[in-house]
């Protein structure tokens, strides 16, 4: 560990769904065989859209973390997730590859745990090498009608580790306690988890690995559970962190929103958002602790330095703005895959992807660069050999496009085209810098789109190819303003 | 400087299927009955024929790829035989191709035939056509009606049309073509249909509703091309001849460029600009006689008017809901129904069109016949206004 220089949190980002589903409207559906659900059918869970998973999610929380910051220098990034699309594709190089990371950045996967965010933190943290952007994302699955599906919920969030002098967080230090307490499982393969009796959870498990893990800390540093000034803690089950919270003493007040009424429980998401939340709202001094419960408990603690410059970044609080608010069902198992609706011949269609067709235009794919000509200055994707407007052969530079702002040039709302989300908004974006594009418009509210409407991009599954179950990735426009929640 | 092919070629025999749901018929019998309609309608043996040109747009379906299935079809023994693609103007690629290698001089008699069997997909609707692996990484995949939608959003923007009189707007043009296609035997859609039922109709590609999209047919339609000396010799009098073949196809322009504002499509443009230049048409809306345009969607053909000319910019709405366009207005459009209601069997579709002109030019053309015609245009789009194919011929009588 270099002592030469802090070492913390530099940036954060968060990336939660626009599609917020209200529970009530879960619990009604279930009513007829589930009237107990009724009990947890308060507020709403965040979900992904049918092109959204922990990839994209990853994707677009990296991007809230990474406005105004140079990412020539990232040594590494790395995904946490107990859900990420592949099981053998390393999910963190094709994140790298959409944030236009460096070609030498280092990547891993982290898994197996809800702490694996927590700990893909304490490990940068005391690693204390280079420029490090750590995801933790999260697309929960549960079956129809279990108590999960209406406490969890999807998210990502985004934490930039560096070390100097202008870092908005310091990092303290972490403890972990390791045995092997199960209060749920899942076996590789298996969709669901399985989960044992809560009051065992509770009295054993978070009642007392919890405060062995935060007091273990808290000693190390000095300090006392009164100076904790934001505390949280993933895992453990409902209101776990007030408990927690209370059998160490930590002020009621300190403990942070737990996310439950607006997101879920976002699993290996959790902790970061709940850090993110902290980071949010923390004064310089003030010292946070964040805790991840599982297979015993890891703690973290991080002391405020200096409150986030205004940048565009939305974080945690901007995101939740962005809300569409849902009460379709069946449109939530449908595109979380747990119902296999007929969409009619239409849908056939085969979707196999050219794996070396991708590759040759991996940066335009995965990281939206167009082109930009040296011989007449348009700026164009995608980028062919010969330029668009003056037809200069070999004359374009690289353009990053995902950040540029564009508006709706022509548009409709297809009703006839498969999608698992209709109508298939279309139509093409002129963006600022003068590039247009023949794009999908997604998270359209209720307002809809029209000639004019302002847009900006999002990272998205383009096409899930159902036979051989990949999923390629491309970048689709959004409504602005629904993307701020107006 | 090129001279164009005004007057080199002379259409000497024509052939159309029934357009429809042929349930009964593959493609094989279509291009069989296109064909013998026009060999007994030229009166020559097959074996003058020199070289085909065989249009088809739907690989998966219809018959394959590569000439062999029009040659296996007709039993084209020994003869060049070549299969064209190009989209929605599949049909007029064909007869471009025929027509050009007869006014070359490198044969005497060409076919040119174009046919799709779309009722073989098992849905409603056009099958969907890859657009290769590079496309598939980035392009959305719209419908053909969400293509053609977006001419509404530009055109009502441009002009500051209220959507609603858009949509009448649109409703006529609609309106009007069932009103021809009903007298129409080898129409597919042979029923009129009163504006509400247009208006109301379910949406499929906002504004687009059911009645703003052509019919998905089974047809094919085929040409005999000669030149006139050798029509003549075949004892033919009162010729049609091809007055001009032209053909735009975008580069990317329109959806990649600033330039293009949504409310029209250059392609037509280039296209008729060119075609009027070969056809020594200065005038079009006076020395047209009628029109059969791409009417794949209402507002195409809406838009088309001000492409071609025969309208000014931002009064094509007001010209459809004035009659400028019906069976006795100033100038016809769609006098056999169009694509809307004759059908839109993708690559026959441009043949289709000039054998329509080639009836009414030879006072063939039964209860829709118009009076006196001498020149007629045909255009086809391809692909979506903002990326596609134009192809327009015009033909009319040897001399006019």
């Amino acid at each position: 560990m270099n002592t030469q220089q802090p070492i913390g949190i530099r940036s954060f980002g968060a990336y939660i769904p626009a599609r917020r589903m209200l529970r009530s409207e879960i619990a009604k559906a279930h009513a007829w065989a589930l009237p107990g659900l009724r009990g947890l059918g308060k507020g709403e869970k965040a979900f992904c859209s049918w092109d959204e998973d922990v990839i994209t999610m990853a994707v677009e929380a990296a991007r809230d973390c990474l406005r105004g910051e140079a990412t020539e220098a990232l040594a590494r990034v790395s995904l946490a997730s107990t859900s990420a699309p592949f099981g053998d594709v390393q999910n963190a190089a094709l994140i790298a590859s959409a944030i236009s990371a460096p070609r030498n950045v280092a990547v891993s996967d982290q898994s197996a745990s809800i702490r694996a965010s927590l700990n893909a933190v304490s490990q940068a943290c005391e690693s204390g090498c280079g420029l490090q952007l750590l995801i933790a994302s999260e697309q929960r699955k549960a079956k129809p009608g279990s108590a999960q599906e209406m406490l969890f919920g999807d998210g990502a969030g985004a934490l930039l580790v560096d070390s100097g002098d202008d870092l908005l967080a310091h990092y303290l230090g972490s403890e972990s306690i390791s045995v092997p307490f199960i209060d749920h499982f899942r076996a590789t393969r298996e969709s669901y988890e399985y989960g044992w009796e809560e009051r065992w959870i509770r009295d054993e498990g978070v009642a007392k690995l919890v405060p062995e893990a935060v007091k273990g800390l808290l000693q190390r540093l000095g300090k006392e559970a009164s100076d904790v000034a934001h505390f949280g803690l993933s895992g453990g089950g409902p209101r776990a962190d007030s408990f927690a919270a209370k059998k160490m003493g930590i002020d009621a007040q300190a403990v942070l929103p737990d996310l439950r009424d607006r997101v879920g429980d976002t699993g290996a998401a959790h902790a970061s958002l709940l850090l993110i939340s902290a980071l949010e709202r923390a004064v310089p001094g003030d010292l946070i602790v964040i805790a991840a419960f599982g297979q015993g408990c890891e703690a973290i603690a991080f002391e405020m330095i200096r409150a986030p410059n205004s940048t565009d970044r939305r974080g945690l609080a901007g995101s939740l703005e962005r809300r569409l608010e849902e009460t379709a069902y069946m449109k939530m198992l449908s595109f979380g895959g747990e119902i296999d609706i007929d969409w009619g011949m239409r849908a056939e269609t085969d979707q196999k992807t050219a794996l070396t067709q991708q590759y040759r235009v991996a940066d335009q794919v995965f990281g939206f660069i167009g082109g930009q000509c040296s011989d007449c200055g348009t700026i164009q994707f995608p980028r062919l050999p010969n330029c668009v407007s003056c037809g200069g052969f070999e004359s374009q530079q690289p353009v990053p496009m995902a950040d540029e702002k564009a508006t709706v040039l022509t548009c409709t709302a297809d009703w006839l085209m498969f999608s698992v989300a209709p109508p298939l908004y279309m139509g093409l974006a002129q963006f600022d810098n003068g590039a247009r594009l023949l794009m999908e418009i997604v998270d359209v509210g209720p307002e809809g789109v029209d000639v004019g409407t302002p847009l900006e991009m999002s990272f998205r599954i383009k096409e899930r190819d159902r036979t051989r179950h990949y999923q390629r990735y491309f970048w689709k426009a959004r409504p602005r303003a629904a993307a701020e929640g107006k | 400087m090129a001279t164009g092919i005004k007057d080199k070629v002379a259409i000497v025999g024509m052939g159309c299927t029934r357009f429809g749901e042929r349930w009964n018929a593959g493609t094989e019998d279509l291009l069989a009955e296109a064909f013998n309609e026009a060999l007994a309608d030229a009166g020559i043996e097959k074996a003058r024929i020199g070289a085909a040109w065989f249009g088809s747009a739907a690989d998966k379906i219809n018959v394959g790829n590569s000439a062999i299935p029009l040659s296996t079809a007709l039993r084209l023994d020994g003869i060049p035989v070549t299969r064209v693609e190009n989209m929605c103007a599949t049909g007029t690629e064909a007869l471009r191709g025929a027509a050009y290698a007869v006014a070359s001089g490198a044969v005497d008699i060409a076919l040119a035939i174009g046919a799709e069997k779309l009722k073989d997909t098992g849905y409603g609707g056009l099958p969907h056509m890859p657009k290769g692996t590079f496309n598939d990484l980035w392009l959305p995949y719209g419908s053909a009606p969400a293509g053609f939608a977006q001419l509404a959003a530009g055109y009502r923007t441009k002009f500051g049309v209220d959507k609603a009189e858009l949509k009448q707007a649109m409703a006529r043009v609609s309106w009007k073509s069932h009103q021809n296609g009903a007298k129409n035997p080898k129409a597919h859609l042979r029923k009129a249909v009163d504006m509400d039922t247009i208006l109301n109709a379910p949406l499929i590609a906002d504004p687009l509703g059911v009645f703003d999209c052509c019919g998905v047919s089974d047809g094919a339609a085929c040409a005999i091309v000669t030149t006139p000396e050798i029509a003549r010799s075949l004892g033919k009098a009162d010729l049609v001849t091809i007055k001009s073949l032209q053909l735009s196809a975008s580069s990317g322009r329109e959806q990649g460029y600033k330039e293009w504002d949504g409310s029209y499509v250059q392609n037509t443009r280039n296209a008729a600009q060119a075609a009027y230049r070969e056809a020594g048409i200065s005038n079009p809306r006076q020395e047209l006689s009628s029109l059969e345009v791409h009417d794949c969607f209402s507002i195409t053909e809406l838009v088309t008017m001000e492409d071609l000319g025969v309208s000014a910019p931002g009064q094509g709405w007001r010209d459809v809901l004035e009659g400028v366009f019906d069976a006795d207005g100033e100038l016809p459009c769609q006098i056999d129904g169009g694509l809307k209601c004759f059908g839109h069997p993708i690559a026959a579709s441009g043949l289709r069109m000039v054998y329509e002109h080639y009836l009414q030019l030879q006072g063939r053309a039964g209860d829709r016949q118009l009076p006196n015609p001498k020149l007629g245009l045909s255009h086809n789009l391809g692909g979506v206004p903002y990326n596609g194919v134009c192809a327009i011929s015009i033909v009319g009588l040897e001399g006019a």
